[in-house]
């Protein structure tokens, strides 16, 4: 054994330093946790201020002592390398140390130790630790609004139903793989609307808006023997001519009363609410603001100067602005748009003017897609006689798109975190719910407690879906 | 020809299609004006608000115009993103900083941090400091003293106000020491090239800008005293501070979620800034005999900053728009005062919210002129 130097520790005491090192730096650790746990100061004789840095002062100097490079001891080496490479990290990593040791007993007692689960008055909940109770009693509030209780199950269905058919991809075999697009970007909206027009809203079987379908479906039978030279030109005037003709002199309104059936229980979206709202409307965003950014991002890499200022002027004006206001407008300015009998229910209105904000930053996120593509694709493309909308959609959007997963996903986070702020005109997902629970005057001081069941949903809907989008990119990143 | 007109017709079609659609909304609202009896106009701007808002950077109460309002409102909104802006950054770089560290249990900290703040929405986070946390502060009589002069209480925080005496001296002499201090840079930068000579600027620096204002106080006349804010006993169980500057828990529920939330954005800017730049970069540097210091102020920060300023650039703009939240907690800013009580008395919906989106619409594009011009500064000159 040579000689010991303290102040240079040196792997020839190897053993003698790790033991005392070891050694203080356990003992400081023991001190704190015994001071958290079970509320015992060792150190109590010391003055206050003494007692509160001899831990750190112990556990720094053990981790000094043990900071020995190459030593031969790999779990010690692990350990230098990655909590102790020098002294201002041994310091910051015994002050994690020590405030995760400190903080377990608060949250733990908090969320589950003196917490209430039982019951289902306020009387429960005396104790210092957190009520679930008043979670529990309100939960159907928080999940479905002012939906009445006995109709919930609409909603519970469509959501189901909805997934189920969401999750159509997974299982298609390759022979209708290549009919999954048009599934999910024409059919499966559809499908949702409908459940939603007909179980969470309850309207009448025979719907007013049947001209639009029915002018769809005759026109887009038609198409197909239009000569494509004039196609464009005939999607633009036809659906519309046949439309205004359907509506006003073919089927008027006393037939279309002849054909209607009562449908479920009609309930006022001015009742939807909870989670379920925040669902729906992220839903129908997300369908929404992805054409009409997916327009505006080419039109803004239009060659048309006019389609081009028109359509920054527009990314420009949405982006420029907060949303709150944006929802404001919605509120008390677009009514004094619309001619006055014309009413437009106020979460069609929500969900339009949400559509328009979002999809001013997903055009620009579509944007960036097309402009990392290289221009010999366009060239290309071009160099095969195809047009601008034959070069788009099947050469420059695909890759595009491809590109921009991980951005339209961010994006529609933003979108999912947004929708709390439709208090604004009124209309109250699960933080509005909140906040209405909140001043029930019976469960009052328990606005905790709902804050933090909230945090809880909304982090674990964004945890998973960034995770998904990161997991999307990698998998894209090594396919190019 | 027939090229020209294929250029024309699909321009004049969405040209019609707006002008069209702008044309329906404009003879709709005439209609229900005035159906309504609303007549439009910015006349209102110049009458008598008669409402009063409870926090405001210049003077005002109920007598003054509507403008002054959308002044006080504008000035409030401001007076968050700023400093919301601040700490954001500084905690941002910190944590983005973190993230990178070497040691194991800081990078898992900053990254529990970034995961926790940036995953859960803005609106509950700020319900949640201002229902829920800070209404878990003690009663300004109960209140304990942080550094003796510090009272964060329910009502909000108080700290002790500066009262200068001959201010406009004080700020004569930063200024000076600012312009002597790009003096020396300039010339010692000449003397380096010139001479290969490093002068130590940065201790000079130091000791201008410290020294110019003591002078101040010693030969200048200038004197600062503090006020401490005191407690005072309005009523049996009501209790006020005065003196001191009051920031309402409103104020400081905002800030605080606004610049934890943006944080955990700029983080990741900053993260992606620093691993932006290559190894190699690090490893020449390091290999020509700099030090760690004139390494990261040198060679990495200078290049991972043109990477960090765009986005990061965003995220002020975002924590600027965001700052209109303030409404859903009634801290006065430009949407509540304005586009929620002005709009409510006179009923201008139109012109109230223009001014409104107008104005932010404004800020948001000056604050990205000012970086853009930054960010071109500071872009590798290429040639």
């Amino acid at each position: 054994m040579s000689k010991i130097n303290f102040l240079r520790p040196d792997k020839d005491n190897l053993t003698t330093f790790l033991y005392v090192g070891s050694f203080l730096f356990v003992v400081s650790v023991i001190d704190v946790f015994l001071n958290s746990f079970f509320s015992i100061n060792v150190t109590g004789f010391l003055p206050a201020s003494l007692s509160f840095i001899i831990p750190i002062l112990l556990g720094f100097i053990g981790l000094y002592f043990i900071r020995i490079e190459h030593s031969g001891n790999k779990f010690l080496d692990q350990v230098n390398k990655n909590i102790n490479t020098n002294n201002f990290n041994a310091i910051l990593s015994l002050l994690i140390i020590f405030i995760i040791i400190k903080s377990i007993p608060p949250v733990l007692s908090w969320f589950v130790v003196d917490a209430s689960f039982a019951g289902d008055s306020k009387d429960v909940c005396s104790g210092t630790g957190a009520c679930w109770t008043y979670i529990k009693v309100w939960f159907r509030r928080f999940m479905y609004g002012m939906y009445p209780n006995a109709e919930q199950w609409r909603i519970n269905l469509s959501f189901i139903a909805l997934a189920l058919l969401g999750s159509v991809g997974y299982f298609a075999t390759e022979k209708f793989k290549k009919y999954l697009t048009l599934y999910y970007v024409v059919i499966y909206p559809f499908i949702a609307f409908l459940f939603i027009f007909f179980f969470i809203s309850g309207g009448p079987i025979f719907f007013d808006f049947s001209y639009g379908i029915i002018a769809a479906v005759i026109s887009i039978i038609i198409g197909f023997f239009i000569p494509s030279k004039f196609k464009f030109y005939y999607f633009i005037f036809v659906p519309i001519t046949l439309y205004i003709a359907l509506k006003y002199f073919i089927f008027y309104e006393e037939l279309i009363e002849l054909g209607k059936l009562d449908g479920l229980n009609w309930v006022e979206t001015g009742a939807w609410g909870g989670l379920s709202l925040t669902f729906i409307i992220s839903f129908f965003c997300l369908i929404f603001c992805f054409p009409i950014g997916m327009a505006f991002a080419l039109g803004r890499r239009s060659d048309f100067p006019l389609i081009r200022y028109i359509s920054i002027g527009f990314i420009e004006f949405w982006r420029g602005v907060p949303l709150i206001t944006v929802l404001f407008m919605s509120a008390v300015m677009f009514p004094m748009f619309l001619p006055a009998d014309f009413f437009i229910d106020k979460l069609v209105r929500c969900i339009i003017a949400i559509s328009l904000f979002e999809a001013a930053y997903v055009a620009e996120v579509i944007r960036g897609g097309l402009q990392a593509l290289p221009r010999g694709q366009y060239e290309a493309a071009k160099s095969l006689g195809m047009g601008y909308w034959r070069m788009h959609i099947f050469v420059i959007l695909p890759q595009a798109l491809k590109l921009v997963i991980p951005g339209i996903a961010n994006t529609f986070l933003a979108l999912v975190k947004d929708t709390p702020l439709i208090f604004v005109v009124g209309l109250l997902e699960i933080v509005g719910m909140l906040n209405l629970a909140k001043t029930n005057p019976e469960w009052l001081g328990f606005a905790m407690e709902g804050y933090v069941f909230a945090a809880i949903i909304f982090w674990i809907i964004c945890y998973a879906m960034s995770k998904y989008s990161y997991n999307l990119e990698q998998k894209y990143k090594t396919e190019r | 020809m027939d090229l020209k007109l294929q250029k024309i017709i699909p321009q004049l079609i969405t040209v019609l299609v707006v002008v069209l659609v702008f044309g329906f909304f404009t003879y709709n609202a005439q209609i229900n004006m005035e159906n309504r009896g609303i007549d439009f106009g910015y006349g209102f701007l110049s009458q008598e608000s008669s409402f009063d808002v409870q926090f405001s950077l210049i003077e005002y109460d109920g007598s003054h115009s509507y403008f002054r309002a959308y002044l006080v409102g504008l000035l409030n909104t401001i007076l968050v993103s700023v400093i919301g802006i601040i700490i954001a950054t500084i905690l941002g770089v910190i944590v983005g900083v973190a993230r990178l560290s070497p040691n194991y249990l800081i990078n898992q900290f900053a990254a529990f941090y970034v995961e926790f703040f940036r995953n859960i929405p803005l609106l509950l986070q700020i319900f949640f400091w201002y229902f829920a946390a800070l209404r878990a502060l003690p009663l300004p009589q109960d209140a304990d003293a942080m550094l003796g002069v510090f009272f964060l209480t329910i009502k909000g925080l108080y700290v002790p106000a500066f009262i200068w005496e001959n201010l406009n001296i004080f700020l004569y002499s930063i200024v000076a020491a600012i312009i002597a201090i790009v003096v020396i840079r300039i010339h010692a930068r000449k003397v380096q090239e010139t001479q290969g000579k490093q002068l130590p600027v940065f201790w000079i620096s130091i000791g201008l800008i410290f020294i110019l204002p003591l002078l101040s106080f010693l030969i200048g006349g200038v004197s600062l005293s503090f006020e401490i804010p005191k407690l005072k006993q309005l009523a049996a169980t009501s209790f006020k501070y005065e003196g001191g500057i009051s920031l309402p828990p409103e104020l400081i529920a905002l800030t605080l979620s606004l610049a934890l939330y943006t944080a955990t954005f700029i983080a990741e800017c900053v993260r992606a800034g620093i691993q932006g730049v290559g190894k190699g970069q690090k490893e020449a540097a390091a290999s020509i005999g700099l030090n760690p210091n004139q390494v990261l102020k040198l060679v990495v920060m200078p290049q991972a900053l043109r990477i960090i300023i765009p986005p990061t650039t965003n995220q002020y703009l975002n924590l600027t728009k965001n700052s209109s939240l303030a409404a859903a907690i009634a801290y006065p800013d430009l949407v509540l005062v304005f586009a929620g009580t002005a709009l409510m008395q006179t009923g201008k919906a139109i012109e109230i919210v223009s001014i409104t989106m107008l104005t932010y619409l404004s800020l948001s594009i000056s604050i990205s002129i000012l970086m853009n011009w930054y960010n071109k500064k500071i872009a590798i000159k290429e040639k």
